[in-house]
């Protein structure tokens, strides 16, 4: 990789002021970064480390949601009791995510930020109509999220946490790539007393996508068997291991099961 | 019963103390003095004309000592790479090998060929710099599979290979097949393809070449299974310096699968910039430059019918197949689809004529050589696909078919060259069939089609010739080298053993192997006795490790050098203790008079082997003797596996229920070793059958370069396989030995394909059968 | 250049790094612990895991300049006082655990990670928890029996 000046800031503010600099960039676990880095498809000049910052990690749990900070790990989200009590399909969601050594290292923050098409927690920000708290402003995950690797995020601006209302019932429900064991598709479903939402990450060209007929017909009926048929194919992701109509048919799949898991 | 380090005993391994704690030395962990890295540029396209290499830029840059190209190499007189084993067309003439130079001069032919090298202080410098070679490229058509390579038109990739066409090889009588064919009462057609593979080990290739000025002698340390062979060919063809002025050391190395037997540009031109720019150089690959420059494996289409007579008895069986053997001839790809392959269209099977055609092409993909099997699994996957779909058309069952059909008395004489020395294919079937409880299949379907799944099982009977080989029947067939193996027994002044063989483990255990076949014969305890192997300096020579020859041919030459020791001990035992030799037994440490108390200890046998003061008037002193092993035949491992799989009709998700292997290796050294080679194995054809694809798209990049789209087998996609070993001995060496190291790979894949076919009740799939390839077959 | 301290297997150490030094080449490169490997680009084969302060770590997708102040453990020092293997170890070459060694390093320190955080798993949590430990020699087959060994010996 191309070298760097490395950067340990203390705190968020610190965080935010070195990022000013040109060709900054934020690290906070590295899972994705360094390899794209080592890959030189990514040249930072300056690379501020954002993991271990106090005011950057913890799960705080209120009566109906749940704040995660932004440098908080996969591990410690997968691990947390207080969260398992209250969300347990967002702790299974992070434990889930790459492999042990991945977890232990990636962050909330990161994934969010990064906004890769086939990254988990995306699908949970939409499905619960999660609130991103980033150091300038709250965003709601329908705004955030852009499009692939696109976000509502602003040069030099951090992802310090996100917000989930706590549905009454939720799953996650993961097809994998096979090689990378990423998303191909990620469906969750999130039942709240005002409806269902539905994430659907991996399958789309656009990135992670509500699937508003599955949530339209599963507000009124929530069981497996209403679960529309699959998505049209058209925009979804086609490549080695799935064509789009493949993918589509996933989604259909996927979400039937989260429902009947949830 | 064996000794308990004896031949037969599941002695835990020596070496795994090294290994385990961190301690292997793999070439990228040597350093030397003012070590310097080399980086390749590389061709981002798969055919182009190289029109201007501007090289200025990154001579300047920091830490920079040299930057190379094409020219320079092949105007230092570096030999282009060869082909190791001519193949003549059926026209009678020779393959038509197009030109490879170690770094390409005027065009390149694949994505990934080496145009240029930048040697500097780091690895970072040396990819910096990398950056700053401008080179011009005037791109060109593109040939990927062997359908654009022969397409009306087709760009021309080497002109020494008019259509891109390497040979066109054939084997068996052709008209007496097809008359056999024609009286058939029934015909089984189909039209089958063997996916292109890449080995992965999980060592990258790596090299560290030092060139010693004061005795104009170069060092090069190398991830190969065949260091010697690697030795030769440098010398021989690339010039890179006569055999005495080069050493050749592969030390641990992490993993081979055929991938490293090869010598590759990246090897040479090492050595010869370390010359050049009076720096020592090393280079290791990346995991994605690894996936762009290691022989591929596999990649075949065929055509295949297969005639039965009323009674279900195979009449005839023809092949057509068509090779990809990529951008240039690697050292011994051009054996691979024709003698390791065509020569085992006969499985296990009394088949009277078999005629096979093959044709091989040039493409713009990474060269193809071999991989775990290496012809073997393509000739398996096509007889034992062709086996059960002949079955089903049939109206028999698979395991019925086979029996109807197999060789049953031997010697059998193929009519594709090969003759079974000696097998028990009913043997294997039998408890292959009581492993995998056949008899309980249709209540675990029941289950599976309650749980809404479909449940598969499928079979394959495999037979492959390893302990390869036999020097004078290779060399017939066009091979450029004899195939024998030596040895070399030290027993040192102390009593300790050292024994020097051109065997090469990287991963097959030979330490602990060899060592006990030297316990059993010597009765000396695994301590005292050290397994030397490559490096040329240090062992006398040797052909290396592949084609599951290791036992078969390399202990086999230990075996001879043991003899010729345990003959001379007996000699000055009998000198000494003033008996007949005939009396002399070895055992417990010690060489005793038989039915006496007489007795030297093993250590004063050695002392007094070097002192000579008290041996036989005609006797050399010293306790050392060497052996060339030379097989007279292949051997003919052999056996049944059966698959039985779970398949997820809304995914098309497969699962791997169980998996049994019931071989036949001959005599084992070591079951947990052979535990081991066949549960890799198994997980290589699992891979082939299910995960690996080396897919290319149309502009000839490699869509899958890297683990993120690449799919290696993990240990969720196994389940704990079932292996047992049912023994027929080899009589064509002195142990008995028939070879264990491919078998997992030759004969899986068709035993799981066969079983997803039978789940999901279509054949109309081609390997690897993935989640998507499975729900389209299902869905249509 | 910087200087970057941590303790590797209870050692204090120090070395000069660049900003891109990773943890696995101040492990090879700079300290000359060559049990750790690298066998991939993309953070996939596990060949390179090492602890950071009693975490499995990708050492090849971790900074250098990231670890100051840690404590990291590798495959060296895994293995008893006394040099003899450690309980993970014997477990593996007890069951013939490993074949080439090069994903062995990075399969026990996973192992360890998984024992620590579970000790008595079943084989399918062994095999999920070695999704990102890639292992070609020996089919996993042997690799998950080692660690249910390791298990019953309790590390």
């Amino acid at each position: 990789m191309y070298d760097f000046e490395y950067v340990k800031p203390g705190s968020v503010a610190e965080a935010v002021a070195a990022l000013q600099s040109e060709d900054a960039m934020a690290i906070s676990g590295g899972q994705t970064l360094l390899p794209t880095m080592k890959a030189r498809l990514a040249q930072p000049t300056k690379l501020i480390d954002l993991s271990g910052m106090a005011d950057m990690t913890g799960i705080s749990v209120a009566a109906d949601s749940v704040t995660i900070k932004g440098a908080t790990r996969h591990v410690d989200v997968e691990r947390s009791a207080d969260l398992r009590g209250v969300f347990p399909a967002l702790a299974d969601l992070a434990g889930g995510i790459g492999d042990p050594a991945v977890r232990n290292r990636g962050t909330i923050g990161g994934s969010v930020a990064n906004n890769d098409p086939a990254a988990c927690y995306p699908a949970v920000c939409m499905a619960t109509g999660a609130t991103i708290h980033t150091n300038a402003k709250q965003v709601a995950a329908d705004d955030f999220f852009q499009g692939m690797f696109d976000t509502a995020l602003d040069e030099g601006e951090l992802v310090t946490g996100v917000t989930f209302p706590i549905p009454q019932r939720a799953n996650y429900q993961k097809f994998l790539q096979p090689a990378s064991r990423f998303a191909m598709v990620g469906v969750f479903v999130a039942q709240y007393a005002s409806g269902v939402r539905v994430g659907v990450t991996g399958a789309s060209e656009s990135g992670v996508f509500r699937w508003t007929e599955a949530e339209a017909a599963l507000s009124a009926n929530f069981s497996a068997d209403a679960v529309p048929t699959a998505p049209s194919a058209d925009g979804m992701i086609g490549d080695i291991h799935g064509s789009p109509e493949y993918r589509a048919h996933l989604v259909h799949v996927m979400t039937k099961r989260a429902v009947a898991a949830s | 019963m064996p000794k308990d380090t004896g031949i037969g005993a599941p002695v835990t391994r020596t070496e795994d103390v090294r290994f385990a704690t961190g301690k292997g030395r793999y070439t990228d962990d040597f350093t030397c003095m003012g070590l310097h890295y080399a980086y390749f540029v590389r061709s981002p396209h798969a055919h182009a004309k190289v029109t201007g290499i501007d090289k200025s830029a990154a001579e300047a840059a920091p830490g920079v000592v040299a930057v190379y190209d094409g020219h320079q190499l092949t105007g230092d007189g570096v030999g282009n790479l060869i082909c190791g084993w001519g193949i003549t067309s059926k026209d009678g003439t020779p393959m038509n090998m197009g030109a490879w130079s170690a770094l390409a001069t005027n065009t390149v032919r694949y994505v990934g060929d080496a145009v240029a090298v930048v040697i500097a202080e780091s690895l970072e410098a040396a990819k910096d710099a990398a950056e700053l070679v401008d080179v011009t490229y005037e791109e060109l058509p593109v040939v990927v599979t062997v359908a654009d390579a022969t397409a009306a038109g087709a760009p021309q990739i080497h002109p020494e290979a008019a259509g891109n066409q390497i040979y066109d090889w054939e084997i068996g009588d052709e008209a007496a097949t097809d008359a056999a064919l024609a009286s058939a009462a029934k015909v089984v057609e189909m039209e089958i393809t063997n996916n292109r593979l890449v080995p992965n080990p999980m060592e990258p290739r790596a090299a560290m070449a030092q060139y010693d000025a004061g005795q104009d002698h170069l060092t090069l340390h190398t991830t190969s299974q065949n260091p010697h062979v690697a030795r030769l060919v440098l010398s021989a063809f690339y010039q890179i310096a006569p055999e005495h002025k080069l050493r050749v050391i592969a030390p641990d190395v992490g993993g081979g699968f055929g991938s490293k037997i090869y010598i590759y540009p990246e090897e040479i031109v090492c050595l010869w910039a370390a010359r050049k720019a009076g720096v020592p150089v090393k280079w290791t690959a990346d995991r994605t430059e690894a996936f762009i420059t290691d022989a591929h494996g596999r990649d075949h289409v065929s055509t295949a019918k297969m005639g039965f007579d009323a009674n279900n008895k195979i009449v005839g069986f023809k092949v057509d197949t068509q090779a990809n053997l990529g951008a240039y001839m690697s050292l011994f790809s051009s054996s691979v689809p024709t003698y390791l392959y065509a020569t085992l269209l006969s499985g296990q099977y009394n088949i009277e004529n078999i005629h096979c055609n093959v044709k091989t092409y040039y493409t713009n993909t990474v060269p193809v050589d071999a991989y775990r099997g290496a012809g073997r699994p393509e000739a398996c996957y096509l007889i034992e696909r062709m086996m059960e779909k002949s079955a089903k058309e049939l109206g028999v069952s698979p395991a019925e078919l086979r029996r109807t059909n197999f060789i049953q008395e031997f010697p059998h004489q193929t009519p594709v060259i090969m003759a079974y020395d000696i097998g028990d294919f009913n043997a294997t079937l039998d408890a292959a069939e009581a492993a995998a409880d056949v008899a309980g299949f249709a209540a675990r379907k029941a289950a599976s089609e309650a749980a809404g799944k479909k449940r598969g099982i499928g079979y394959s009977c495999y037979i492959e010739a390893c302990g390869i080989a036999p020097s004078k029947a290779v060399g017939s067939l066009g091979a450029g080298v004899g195939l024998w193996e030596s040895a070399e027994v030290r027993v040192n002044p102390v009593g300790s053993v050292e024994v020097l063989t051109g065997s090469h483990s990287h991963g097959q255990g030979h330490e602990t192997t060899f060592a006990q076949l030297v316990s059993d014969r010597l009765d000396l305890p695994m301590d005292s006795i050290k397994i030397v192997h490559g490096d040329t300096d240090t062992v006398q020579f040797g052909m290396g490790t592949y084609g599951s020859r290791s036992g078969a041919v390399g202990m086999s030459a230990i075996h001879k050098a043991l003899d010729k020791v345990e003959n001379k001990v007996k000699k000055i035992a009998a000198h000494v203790l003033e008996a007949a030799e005939s009396d002399i037994v070895i055992e417990g440490g010690a060489v005793k008079v038989q039915g006496t108390d007489k007795q030297m200890l093993w250590h004063e046998v050695g002392l007094a082997a070097y002192t000579a003061h008290n041996l036989p008037d005609d006797m050399e002193p010293g306790l050392k003797e060497g052996a060339f092993y030379d097989p007279t035949n292949f051997t003919f491992p052999a056996g049944t596996y059966i698959c039985e799989v779970e398949v997820d009709p809304d995914t098309g998700v497969t699962t791997v229920e169980n998996f049994t292997a019931a071989d036949d290796f001959g005599q084992v050294i070591n079951p947990l070793i052979v535990g081991g080679q066949v549960h890799g194995g198994i997980a290589q054809g699992v891979g082939q059958a299910m995960l690996e694809h080396a897919v290319y798209d149309a502009d000839g990049q490699l869509q899958a370069a890297t683990y993120m789209d690449y799919t290696m087998p993990r240990a969720d996609d196994l389940p704990m396989f079932k292996v047992s070993t049912h023994e027929t001995f080899c009589p064509g060496n002195p142990l008995g030995i028939k070879g264990c190291g491919e078998a997992g790979a030759i004969g899986s894949p068709p035993a799981l394909v066969n079983a997803v076919i039978d789940a999901i009740g279509t054949d109309d799939i081609q390997m690897p059968v993935t989640p998507q390839a499975v729900w389209k077959a299902i869905h249509g | 250049m910087a200087t970057v301290s941590m303790t590797v297997n209870g050692k204090a150490v120090s070395g000069e790094i660049e900003g891109r030094t990773l943890l696995v080449q101040f492990l090879r490169e700079t300290l000359g612990l060559t049990g750790t490997h690298v066998g991939c680009d993309t953070s996939q084969c596990g060949a390179c895991v090492v602890h950071v302060d009693g975490e499995a770590v990708k050492a090849c997708s971790a900074l250098a300049a990231s670890c100051e102040g840690a404590a990291v453990t590798t495959i060296e020092g895994m293995a008893n006082a006394d040099g003899s293997l450690g309980t993970i170890q014997k477990a593996f070459q007890d069951n013939h655990g490993l074949q080439c060694g090069f994903c062995t390093p990075g399969m026990v320190m996973s192992a360890a990670d998984l024992l620590k955080n579970n000790p008595n798993p079943s084989e399918t949590e062994i095999r999920e928890y070695l999704e990102g430990n890639l292992c070609r020699c020996t089919g996993y087959h042997n690799i998950v029996k080692s660690i249910q060994a390791a298990a019953e010996a309790g590390a």
